[in-house]
């Protein structure tokens, strides 16, 4: 067809009345119901909504790669310069994908090839577009990874994967895909594993690509911080169907449906602690702290050469002190990789460590399994992901049993009467006890293992990235649980998260960890009111707020690694020395 | 509180009764599932009552069953399914032969897996030295020629049915070793089993409650599948002379006496074939139907 230039106003893609359907064992499921919206070159929409809304449906259905053959497109139309891709054969919609339309995925290490260099990688999926020398196509892959911000490009491209952080293999991904010039970019939840910093650069990264070749943007995110960055028009979408659409201003101030207010409130905003805690700081008396730790030190060797000797050294945890005092909820926050998650396996003596850490008065070094196990009725974890930490062939009553059962603290049927009551403190019924973790939603699960974790009647609970993984409004609610059995039962918390608006919510004091070592700590007023160190500042920066008019603006694109903790054998990191600014603040340096 | 749907007095567990039930009522509602057990069924059956349906003792050599010329006769009213080079029934000797080969099936695999399972259950779980020396070992017999292994041993050793078993045994227990050892070693690192050690749990409920449960379906799969082989196994020691002893009938030294009368006896090497083909089609079928029962996050989905 001509290539006609496109009016301002065209439309590059149209979607009318797409209607996806799943297969299951029930009979068909309709996951996009009727869906209908245009975008112009140069726009960013967001598709907004939690999972199970169809949002990553609609994508695959756009780009055609919905699984086969479970899931097909089961009306409607989606045009494209003329063309309708709903109609269109596979060989057909090859050319399409890459040419006029690529996709970015959320998860960037599944996505790349991990026996194949960038390069190569890049390189062919240039070629299968535009037949070209090798040579060629070698110098655009350089050109397109310098595009997407990525130091020493030619070094890049003999990289592979597993060589590359996070971020900068999601930049790769980035830059495979715009390499052929789409007319449009399906970024589906493209931050989601990646941490704020990295996000916020990503994002910035996406906005400034968009502005120098003009492609329109199609953003899937569960994240509304996500979408007031970057959106110019929003589609909140629920159970498969459009709940509203409008431009970013218009949803976020004035949302005209009841499920989108909803969905506004329950995002954990970054200064709106007022409003949401009531709970007063805990009495700071010295005698009162639950877990002590001094000096913490955690080490991993990597081993290598032909007589598996260590030649690194991951320093995962150098040198911390912290306490925690009953009733209180320290945060400790940081970056993947910072340490954090491995200080709270360490306070449970999951990880060989070195220092001393006391939980209730009692040195806990070196204990093994047997004279661990009282200990561990006082310290309890939940971990990220329910899922992965229920064993999928127990049931749930079997599950919060668990524990009760391994301390010899229940049989029979007051076994059965704690567990149902503990069903019930968490908000599930009793009569759920015999069914498996499969059954439940994601925030069902986590209840099911925060009531695992309270059988015991523990003082601390160690809630590792805890609702980190739950969409927006469940997470509210866990949240609120936790709040909840924490003024009843005046529970201690180890709320590790790398969420600052979340952490601002719950915690009485924080401590933010930066590869390894504590660089900030004090109460929740001292570090969000008063950010002393540079990374504290760098952390609470890249926290995207839900209102398009507060943007956050230009944030600045490392070109670079992330430093990282690993160190050759017999070199430690520099340990920063903490200065006093007095009432518990303190910062490195 | 509810506990009105608990058939027991704990309330959060079914009771074991009511599982071996239910697996055995959800096992015969998949059609491919009854039909391997009926398979499995009627070769029991046929073995355990062999002397009350034989026509014919399995060892005598029927003047009646050869021709004038001397060679086998094929399948007619008389003999079923027709007789060997000696003129012995073959169907006589296919009902006692399943009695050799069904033991040989079940206690060498059963030993094979239970030997290869507990290696590689041991080595996945402890880790380090033990690891390293079991699986090291199991590389060692899995560098051995199977035949060449069996063959001394059963030389060692006189040739009697249970010896042949246990021969069998020796020689195939790495496969389940190997991968019971790469199952056992991904398990220990999933988050449960982390999660269990944070709430107190010792090394043993772990390995018993968490770990090997989940290692069931991979052991059903093992034993089910590993009996074909077995059966084919001693088929081929018996070809070799260090199998089971004739004139004592298995299925597989049924085949290799009759090989070379292929083209002109067919049915000699068919009907044993046959019978060893469907034994092992009912174990594998029964298998996967049981794997598929067991794994709760499969419930409903077939």
């Amino acid at each position: 067809m001509p290539d006609t230039p496109a009016a301002p106003d065209a439309p590059v893609l149209s979607v009318r009345d797409l209607t996806t359907e799943v297969a299951t064992p029930e009979g068909r499921r309709v996951v996009v119901d009727r869906l209908s919206f245009d975008i112009s070159a140069g726009e960013t929409l967001c598709i907004a909504g939690e999972s199970g809304s169809g949002k990553s449906m609609t994508a695959l259905s756009i780009m055609r790669l919905l699984p086969q053959p479970m899931a097909r497109i089961a009306g409607g139309s989606i045009l494209l310069g003329g063309r309708d891709l709903a109609a269109l054969g596979e060989r057909d919609m090859r050319q399409v994908r890459g040419n006029d339309v690529a996709m970015i995925f959320q998860e960037p290490m599944t996505s790349l090839n991990p026996v194949l260099s960038i390069g190569h990688q890049l390189t062919e999926a240039i070629r299968v577009h535009r037949p070209m020398p090798a040579a060629e196509a070698r110098n655009l892959a350089v050109k397109a990874l310098a595009a997407v911000r990525i130091g020493e490009p030619e070094r890049r491209l003999h990289q592979y994967p597993h060589e590359l952080s996070g971020g900068m293999r999601q930049r790769v991904m980035i830059a495979m895909a715009i390499s052929g010039s789409p007319k449009i970019l399906i970024a589906d939840e493209p931050t989601t594993a990646l941490d704020v910093t990295v996000q916020a650069q990503i994002l910035e990264l996406i906005r400034s690509l968009q502005k120098d070749f003009g492609t329109a943007v199609i953003l899937i995110t569960h994240d509304m911080g996500v979408v007031a960055e970057m959106a110019d028009r929003v589609i909140v979408m629920n159970g498969g169907a459009m709940v509203e659409s409008g431009a970013a201003r218009q949803i976020f101030h004035a949302p005209r449906e009841e499920y989108t207010r909803m969905l506004l409130a329950a995002v954990p905003r970054l200064g709106a602690r007022e409003a949401t805690s009531g709970t007063a700081p805990p009495a700071p008396d010295g005698d009162g702290a639950v877990v002590t730790v001094s000096d913490l030190e955690v080490g991993f060797d990597i081993v290598g050469g032909l007589l598996r000797r260590p030649v690194q050294r991951v320093h995962a945890v150098e040198g911390i002190s912290f306490d925690v005092r009953r009733g209180e909820t320290l945060a400790l926050v940081g970056e993947s990789g910072c340490g954090k998650s491995t200080t709270g396996k360490a306070l449970l003596n999951l990880v060989p460590w070195n220092g001393a850490i006391t939980i209730d008065g009692m040195p806990i070094h070196g204990l093994g399994r047997t004279r661990m196990k009282p200990i561990r009725r006082t310290i309890q974890m939940i971990f990220q992901d329910p899922y992965a930490s229920l064993d999928p062939r127990m049931t749930v009553g079997e599950l919060v049993a668990e524990p009760l059962v391994i301390h010899g603290l229940a049989t029979g049927s007051e076994l059965a009467d704690r567990v149902a009551w503990l069903f019930g403190r968490v908000g599930l019924s009793a009569d759920q006890m015999q069914r498996h973790p499969h059954e439940f939603s994601g925030g069902q699960r986590q209840r099911v293992c925060i009531a695992r974790a309270l059988s015991l009647s523990p003082k601390v609970i160690v809630a590792d990235e805890s609702v980190s993984a739950l969409d927006v409004s469940v997470q509210a609610r866990v949240l609120a649980l936790l709040q909840e059995l924490q003024d009843e039962m005046g529970l201690s918390y180890i709320f590790i998260s790398h969420d600052m608006a979340v952490v601002e919510q719950v915690s009485h004091r924080v401590a933010v960890m930066y590869l390894g070592q504590i660089v900030e700590t004090g109460s929740r007023a001292q570090v969000f009111d008063d950010p002393r160190h540079p990374y504290t500042r760098r952390l609470l920066d890249a926290v995207l707020l839900p209102d398009p008019d507060r943007r956050r603006g230009h944030f600045p694109i490392a070109d670079g690694e992330v430093p990282s903790p690993i160190h050759p054998v017999g070199e430690a990191p520099k340990r920063v020395a903490m200065t006093d600014l007095g009432q518990g603040h303190f910062v490195a340096g | 509180m509810t506990l009105a749907t608990a058939p027991d007095g704990a309330g959060i567990t079914p009771g074991a009764g009511a599982r071996l039930g239910t697996v055995l009522s959800r096992l015969v509602r998949r059609p491919l599932a009854l039909f391997g057990l009926a398979v499995i069924v009627i070769v029991v059956l046929a073995a355990v009552f062999a002397p009350l349906i034989a026509p014919f003792p399995p060892d005598e050599q029927l003047f009646e069953g050869l021709t004038l010329e001397g060679a086998p006769l094929p399948p007619d009213s008389t003999f079923l399914l027709g007789t060997d080079l000696l003129g012995r029934d073959l169907l006589s000797r296919l009902l006692y032969g399943a009695r050799t080969s069904l033991i040989i099936g079940i206690v060498a695999n059963g030993i094979a897996v239970a030997i290869g399972a507990m290696v590689g259950v041991s080595a996945g779980f402890f880790g380090g030295i033990v690891s390293g020396v079991l699986m090291r070992f199991t590389d060692l017999m899995m560098a051995f020629p199977a035949l060449l292994l069996a063959i001394v041993l059963a030389a060692i050793f006189q040739p009697s049915l249970w010896i042949v078993a246990l021969v069998i045994a020796m020689v195939n227990w790495t496969q389940i070793a190997r991968v019971t050892y790469t199952e056992t070693r991904s398990l220990a690192e999933r988050d449960f089993v982390e999660a269990e050690s944070a709430m107190g749990a010792g090394r043993t409920r772990i390995l018993f409650r968490h770990i090997m449960p989940h290692l069931l379906p991979t052991i059903m799969v093992w034993a089910t599948l590993g009996i074909s082989t077995t059966v084919l196994l001693e088929a081929t020691l018996s070809y070799l002379g260090i199998g089971v002893r004739p004139p004592i009938p298995s299925w597989g030294n049924i085949i290799f006496e009759s090989q070379t009368y292929f083209t002109t006896a067919p049915w000699l090497v068919f009907f044993p074939g046959v019978a060893i083909i469907l034994l092992a089609l009912g174990f594998n079928l029964v298998g996967d139907a049981l794997r598929d029962i067991l794994d709760p996050t499969q419930k409903g989905r077939y």
